[in-house]
């Protein structure tokens, strides 16, 4: 079998099934420090047990995220050492940034706020969740910065086939980094405030815990409903950007075959490759080019102004990318309705938007991947953006049938750590909020339950 | 000595010293992750050693994807090479460390399946303890690469003496670590089981030592004419002899102290006999060493900004959360 297409496929299995980790850290580590706020704040236990129930749920998905990540460190070198060799002078040091920075200070903190409630101060214990949900983002930017330099690299010039570096803030905040990581954040902040939304109104509706469960559902609501409306924002910013610094990008998004001024925004369609046609194409016309410049006059490149070797595929990119931008106005709706209830008082008695809740919680996992695949596939043919094309980024001693094996490997341990990892999470809901939150936390004397104090 | 040389020295050793990091941190638990089932005689004493690294396993291995990030942005070349040539050798290190990543969370909740995981936690600790050895190994001792610094042999050219013995003198080395840093965090009998296992591994490491030395000598006799290695050398006896005495004497806070300077003067000894490479090649033309696998003056200079930023902060507060966690570890609580 073909080893670009082998690797290809083994990069995104591993990042993809890393890529549902890292953002529900984000929005759960959040949630986490807001709810310790409060306890700090009021003193009252019944913040600090809910946050200690998020906690346990953190722990499982964190290290989820470590044991996933470790391969996709080692991945460039594994399986595109040509892309290693030509990049790597830009390329690694952000890695190498991420953990120095941002991967320590996450760990070591994560390993307080799992076992550390009782050794230390409350004072100190909010500290170490601030610093696991600062380094978090910190982390999240490490590796925005090195994702964005592929998709718009700066900072560098060629140097015998290699790029080197010239300006490491260039590189580093090069023309997509700053709205990628903006638009990622909010991504992960909508991930993890649905995740513990859909868990409190799970409680809701069975009727358990409903003080702690009513308490979670508000704070984690909030979020959601910030972080869905500013993703509108987000989403758009990040557009303009790919149509000015990636047009071809923006083209297969958009299954815009010719240059035009007055582009149409499609709605839904079936992009044709072959005959470079949208087939059962709903436009709105002139949305697109509105959308680019506030203006419907304003030109947008179509395909055709790029050689086909140079194109990237349509049909992918073009439904994922839709079909995630679908899936943010429903976040954005859901938002609004939850807003009204909430302001209503009239959230924990509305059983059918609880279910509704938590029967979403899945949809911003697939947002996420959605975009994900949108960013990474209409970068292609590219490895990074008009510098490197993926066929000759691939390791040229590794034959295909090690990069086969591995993936086979890789195929069955995340289906087994998928399937272990979600049924812990699930125990872990179903034990629910009321659980003394006492594991792990050595707070308790041996065999002991939750002080009185601590029921409610 | 120009700037860009001497960047390419100071990150030779700055690689070490991360990877020397992974190796004493990462180590206690890596050792301890395969000696468990030997040392713990029952569910408590179990609980006990899981406990003791809980805390902390996960900041120890950030010391590895540190030194991979280093190694990848200071000298991509080395990177590269390494990790394609070695496929599958480093594949088995990487599936076992995501499986001992997920163990340790998974099985203090999984209940039924705790044994699964458990056995998970103890051959994905074995695997790299022994692999990282022999990849070591093969970098020093020298494996065929071409002109465009690609690896040309296979997953059973890995397999010769000189990498086998490095194998397992770091195998036992993790092992010493493991159990040092179990006699640490014990008491009663477990602590007497975990300080004879120190012992039996002090002794492991130095026979380790001597058949290294002796395939050093029969493999790259040139590497024995330099006078640091020596040294170094002499400060892995130093080290293991003031371990053992302070095994002897029950201190085992000195006896973890000096298995780590046991590790750092192993790590310093291996510097000394490869530099100024990093993969020695069969052909010693197309070696890669700190010159031609480096990354431009620039990236180095700005990654040395990076980890002299860095590190000190994460030296700081990696001390904070050990004394946090200080002390025998317990039983008390639910948890593993």
């Amino acid at each position: 079998m073909n080893p670009v297409f082998l690797a290809r496929l083994q990069f995104g299995l591993t990042a993809g099934f890393h890529f549902l980790f890292p953002p529900t850290t984000l929005g759960l580590t959040l949630v986490i420090v807001i709810l310790e706020s409060l306890h700090l704040k009021t003193g009252r236990d019944v913040y600090r047990n809910v946050s200690a129930f998020l906690v346990r749920i953190l722990g499982v998905v964190f290290v989820m995220g470590v044991a996933t990540g470790i391969a996709l460190e080692f991945a460039f070198g594994n399986n595109w050492s040509a892309y290693s060799r030509t990049v790597g002078d830009i390329f690694g040091a952000p890695l190498a940034a991420e953990g120095i920075f941002a991967f320590f200070l996450e760990s070591v903190f994560l390993g307080v706020l799992l076992f550390g409630r009782g050794r230390i101060s409350r004072a100190k214990y909010w500290l170490s969740a601030f610093l696991v949900f600062f380094a978090s983002h910190l982390s999240g930017l490490w590796i925005i910065i090195a994702n964005s330099w592929m998709q718009t690299p700066a900072g560098f010039r060629m140097e015998a086939g290699r790029a080197v570096l010239t300006d490491f803030g260039r590189a580093a905040l090069n023309p997509s980094t700053v709205i990628r990581f903006v638009h990622t954040i909010l991504g992960g902040w909508i991930t993890g405030s649905l995740v513990a939304a859909g868990i409190a109104a799970w409680h809701l509706v069975k009727g358990r815990a409903r003080e702690k469960a009513g308490l979670l559902l508000k704070t984690s609501l909030a979020v959601f409903v910030v972080a869905a409306i500013f993703q509108l924002g987000s989403g758009h910013l990040h557009s303009v950007q790919v149509t000015r610094t990636q047009p071809e990008k923006m083209a297969a998004f958009e299954a815009l075959w010719k240059t035009q001024t007055g582009a149409p925004f499609t709605i839904f369609g079936i992009p044709d490759e072959k005959a470079e046609k949208t087939r059962l194409a709903v436009r709105v016309p002139g949305l697109l080019s509105f959308l680019a410049g506030f203006d419907t006059s304003t030109r947008i490149q179509g395909l055709n102004e790029f050689p086909k070797d140079a194109r990237p595929p349509v049909l992918l990119p073009f439904a994922s990318y839709h079909i995630m931008i679908l899936l943010g106005l429903v976040f954005i709706l859901a938002a609004v309705v939850g807003a009204a209830l909430a302001a209503r008082k009239r959230l924990a008695d509305a059983r059918w938007y609880l279910k509704l809740l938590v029967f979403f919680v899945p949809l911003p996992y697939l947002a996420n991947e959605l975009g994900w695949i949108s960013a990474e596939v209409g970068r292609q043919p590219w490895a990074v953006y008009r510098v490197l094309r993926t066929s000759d980024a691939v390791s040229p001693a590794v034959p295909g049938g090690n990069i086969l094996f591995s993936l086979i490997m890789f195929t069955l341990i995340y289906a087994l750590i998928a399937a272990a990892g979600i049924s812990i999470i699930l125990r872990l809901v179903r034990r629910g909020l009321d659980e003394p939150a006492t594991e792990k936390e050595g707070q308790s004397p041996p065999g002991g339950t939750v002080p009185s104090r601590g029921g409610n | 000595m120009e700037t860009w040389d001497l960047l390419r020295n100071v990150w030779f050793i700055l690689i070490g010293v991360l990877f020397a990091g992974y190796s004493i941190l990462d180590g206690f638990d890596l050792g301890l992750g395969v000696l468990w089932p030997f040392l713990a005689s029952n569910e408590d004493e179990k609980k006990i050693l899981f406990r003791s690294i809980g805390p902390v396993w996960d900041g120890n291995e950030v010391w590895l994807l540190t030194g991979g990030g280093a190694l990848f942005a200071a000298f991509p070349h080395a990177y590269a090479t390494v990790f394609s040539g070695f496929y599958l050798a480093l594949m088995l290190v990487l599936f076992a460390l995501i499986l001992r990543a997920v163990s340790l969370e998974f099985m203090s909740h999984a209940g039924t399946r705790k044994k699964i995981w458990e056995a998970a936690f103890a051959v994905g600790s074995f695997l790299p303890a022994l692999l990282f050895g022999v990849a070591l190994g093969n970098v020093v001792a020298g494996v065929p690469l071409d002109a465009r610094m690609e690896y040309t042999g296979n997953f059973f050219t890995l397999l010769r003496p000189l990498p086998l013995v490095f194998g397992l003198t770091g195998l036992a080395a993790f092992l010493l670590q493991g159990s040092a840093w179990a006699a640490l965090k014990t008491t009663g009998e477990l602590q007497a089981r975990a300080r004879r296992a120190a012992r039996t591994m002090t002794d492991a490491v130095g026979i380790g030592c001597l058949l290294s030395f002796a395939a050093v000598w029969l493999y790259l006799p040139e590497a024995l004419k330099r006078v640091p290695a020596w040294l170094c050398g002499a400060l892995v006896w130093l080290s293991l002899g003031l371990l053992a005495s302070s095994l002897n004497k029950g201190r085992d806070g000195r006896a973890f102290l000096f298995s780590s300077t046991a590790f750092l003067a192993l790590w310093g000894t291996v510097g000394a006999l490869h530099y100024p490479n990093f993969v020695r090649a069969a052909d010693p033309s197309l070696s890669l060493t700190i010159t031609n696998a480096s990354s431009s003056a620039l990236t180095l200079k700005v990654m040395l900004v990076i980890a002299l930023a860095g590190m000190p902060l994460v030296v700081a507060f990696t001390i904070y959360a050990y004394r946090v966690f200080r002390g025998k570890a317990g039983t008390a609580g639910p948890g593993y």
